[in-house]
């Protein structure tokens, strides 16, 4: 019974997790579209981001035309979007505060501080030539976050709900980013013939999941579009790898079910089974040609599903 | 006392009762403790005193040791200012609080015991019985319940002030869900942070064991079936309500869950909580829930805070509830006048403790009284918390005083007036420098099958100059207590 936890409690650190993993996922969407910007296309890349996030319809009936400025602040600022960063930090922030009294006090004071700093962002404050450096502060603190929450949070049920909490995100987040890299290839007709015009983009796309070193070390020399979406979906070895994210995940739903004898997760353990059996059976050359965006698309679904399974089971919301 | 100098010497505590420096005749803290603070405080310049003071409520903002303010717009969160000056109480003079605060625990819960079930203060005529069975606090499905121990009020903080001689006088109790003990015990951190130079070697009694005291006297009134290690929650209205980082703050010290009323439920009247693992019984709950709120099957019905049928689980004792359903009919304003009354009866006893002279409105002596004497008097209503709608004569306008007798006549039974007493004062570092602001101190007592009484309290301070008024919505902050060791 001691061991137990409040399933409110479940709830509140799996999505502690996410909406930090997404603020920082954000970010870094944020930061590579920022990059790719400064060449001659210009709002082309912006509407992108509108349109891998599924808020090109919201953004223009609330802002109209497309302008670098406006969808930054749409993402940055604008508490109406659930999936700003300001709104994402604030959502943290409260399901923190509901756990106050199980995490670190070091935990819930970053937390904290960062909210603050966000909230206190003004419109000067994001302009375009400051993008950048907003970004790398907003990546610090989640990973601040990150760090504190590895070295202060008590190994019980919570960590698990929180650990796998990060690993859907941070998955479905690598889904996205490769989608508005990969279809921004597209539309822009690279093809791995014209290497050194695609160089950069393949090399930013890799930088923005922080993974263009580790790429590196498996592959010295090319970067071709079929190894880099390998490389974000299927490594077995990258951190930030759909496939690792979800192995992860599933390693911590089998503890949770045989350590801690949390039985009602078992429904959305066979959900995650699912997700890992789409990604083992993908045809990336396939998926190359045709198929990504689609794929993606596929895969949050099915994160969706295991996150209600999830609730269901666990979280008290039958 | 004409040695003052450095930061203090230009104090002046003018008639009032200090509570460093005691009055020129009759000193508070012994000589030798009081004369190492002066020395530290000495130490320091206004400057550096104020850049503590900033780095102070920094951190308080920073921890989230705040209260949530809520205007039409948004939530704003706001510290309870902090004044980096403490205020110490002699090991003498807090055990007379000490033991003053158990007796009135003591017949607060005989008094309890007895209105709802044989009433036998009421037939000797002790309290009038229309102040008690008229009372809107007063509880009728409580008659005849009985409860672990006889304990109603578990928790209690009772506000106690010093007169201009330096004697203490209960200005009111607080038998409900009283809060602040978490500013108690954070102050004190912030103090050993911030301030370890001044605390160092002092021999101050430690605040530090709340949680455990609360959750071993918690587990003492355990419904008898429960196991060993009984379940022990705090039920939170949850993060909106401002008084949420206390609830946090108590739930992490005793180390029970902090639950919401949609965490819990009852099955064939037992009480329990929704775990990732299934249902898990509860057997007490310090609830920081109104009573109006705890049931919307036998209380107010639209309750989205509460736990439908944790009334009957109560009743037929499968759960312990802290405090008791019905305690307010103890701290009432009106009751409180007859305080030293009910200690008597009960206790056989003389109040340790003596109450400040109150004229009860509803009564026609003291409604008489009130309205010739409104400008030497404070009039408050009896239902408000708060410092909400005091009116403190001598300082009020004609205007006020005469809108005041209007409602009097209107609404006598509604108020109570009392003297003005001439707080006592604390050195406090406000814009001109250090001056002297007037306090009161809100021990707490922890109640289950003894009683335990937090050595300190909440120190709060009148921040504006001259005002009583210490209420955190009046302009109020908060200091350190000391309570020196014997």
């Amino acid at each position: 019974m001691k061991n137990s936890l409040l399933a409110r409690f479940a709830l509140n650190t799996f999505w502690l997790a996410r909406y930090v993993e997404r603020a920082d996922s954000l970010a870094r969407l944020l930061e590579v579209t920022e990059t790719h910007s400064r060449d001659e296309h210009g709002d082309q890349d912006w509407q992108l981001i509108l349109e891998v996030n599924g808020d090109l319809a919201r953004f223009k009936s609330q802002y109209g035309k497309i302008t670098a400025i406006d969808v930054v602040r749409f993402y940055a600022l604008d508490r109406e979007n659930p999936g700003s960063l300001v709104s994402t930090v604030s959502y943290a922030r409260e399901n923190a505060r509901s756990l106050r009294h199980l995490i670190s006090t070091e935990m819930w004071s970053q937390i904290n501080v960062m909210h603050s700093n966000i909230t206190g962002l003004k419109n000067k404050d994001i302009q375009l030539r400051r993008l950048a450096g907003l970004c790398a502060t907003i990546k610090e603190d989640c990973q601040a976050h990150s760090g504190i929450t590895e070295a202060t949070l008590y190994r019980d049920q919570a960590y698990h709900f929180y650990w796998i909490g990060k690993m859907v995100e941070r998955a479905d987040q690598a889904s996205r980013i490769l989608d508005v890299g990969f279809t921004r290839s597209k539309k822009l007709g690279f093809t791995d013939e014209n290497a050194g015009e695609n160089l950069s983009h393949w090399t930013g796309l890799l930088r923005a999941i922080g993974g263009y070193q580790a790429y590196r070390r498996t592959h010295p020399i090319r970067l071709r579009a079929e190894e880099v979406t390998s490389f974000i979906l299927l490594n077995d070895s990258f951190p930030r790898s759909v496939m690792y994210c979800i192995k992860e995940a599933h390693e911590y739903m089998v503890e949770l079910i045989e350590d801690h004898g949390v039985e009602t997760a078992k429904e959305a353990l066979i959900a995650l089974e699912d997700v890992k059996k789409q990604l083992s059976e993908a045809d990336i050359q396939k998926l190359i040609d045709s198929d990504l965006h689609e794929f993606a698309d596929t895969l949050q679904r099915q994160l969706i599903t295991f996150t209600q399974k999830l609730a269901e089971g666990c979280f008290g919301q039958s | 006392m004409n040695s003052l100098k450095g930061l203090l010497a230009s104090y002046n505590q003018d008639q009032y009762f200090c509570e460093l420096l005691g009055l020129p005749d009759r000193q508070s803290v012994n000589p030798k403790t009081l004369k190492s603070i002066i020395t530290r405080l000495d130490k320091l310049n206004l400057k550096a005193l104020r850049k503590r003071a900033k780095d102070a409520e920094r951190e308080l903002y920073n921890l989230g040791i705040t209260f949530t303010v809520y205007t039409d717009s948004q939530a704003i969160d706001r510290i309870l200012p902090f004044d980096v000056i403490p205020r110490v109480i002699s090991a003498q003079d807090f055990d007379i609080i000490d033991r003053g605060v158990k007796q009135r625990v003591a017949a607060i819960n005989a008094f309890l015991k007895d209105i709802y079930h044989d009433q036998k203060i009421l037939k000797d005529g002790i309290v009038p019985k229309q102040l008690v069975l008229g009372n809107e606090n007063y509880c009728k499905h409580m008659e005849g319940v009985d409860i672990p121990g006889d304990t109603y009020v578990h928790i209690c903080g009772i506000d106690i002030v010093r007169d201009l001689d330096g004697s203490f006088k209960v200005l009111e109790d607080n038998a409900r869900t009283p809060s602040g003990v978490s500013y108690v015990v954070e102050n004190r951190h912030l103090m050993l942070r911030t301030f370890p130079d001044l605390l160092k070697g002092i021999g101050v009694q430690r605040v530090s064991d709340y949680g455990m005291r609360l959750y071993q006297a918690l587990a003492d009134v355990a419904p008898k079936q429960a196991a060993e290690d009984p379940t022990i929650v705090l039920l939170s209205p949850g993060i909106y309500n401002s008084a949420y980082f206390e609830h946090v703050f108590i739930a992490r010290e005793m180390g029970v869950p902090l639950v919401e009323g949609g965490d819990l439920v009852t099955e064939n009247d037992t009480v329990y909580m929704k775990t990732t693992g299934g249902l898990s019984r509860v057997d007490v709950i310090y609830r920081r829930i109104g009573d109006d709120f705890l049931d919307p099957e036998t209380f107010r019905k639209d309750s989205m805070l509460g736990v439908p049928g944790l009334f009957k689980a109560y009743q037929k004792g499968n759960v312990t509830l802290a405090n008791a359903i019905g305690t307010g009919v103890a701290d009432d304003k009106a009751i409180y006048a007859y305080m030293p009354r009910i200690i008597k009866y009960y206790l056989d006893e003389d109040a340790i403790l003596s109450n400040v002279d109150t004229h009860i409105c509803g009564e026609e002596d003291g409604l008489k009284y009130t309205l010739d004497n409104i400008d030497k008097l404070v009039v408050k209503p009896v239902g408000e918390a708060g410092g909400y709608g005091v009116l403190v004569g001598p300082r009020a306008t004609k205007a006020e005083l005469e809108q005041r007798r209007i409602e009097l006549r209107d609404d006598p039974s509604n108020y109570i007036s009392q003297p003005v007493v001439g707080l006592s004062v604390c050195p406090t570092l406000v814009p001109n420098g250090i001056e002297p602001r007037h306090v009161d101190l809100r021990p707490f007592a922890v109640t289950g099958k003894n009683t335990w009484v937090l050595p300190g309290g909440l120190t709060r301070v009148a921040l504006n100059k001259g005002s009583l008024i210490v209420n955190s919505s009046q302009g109020g902050g908060s200091k350190d207590t000391w309570v020196l060791e014997k």
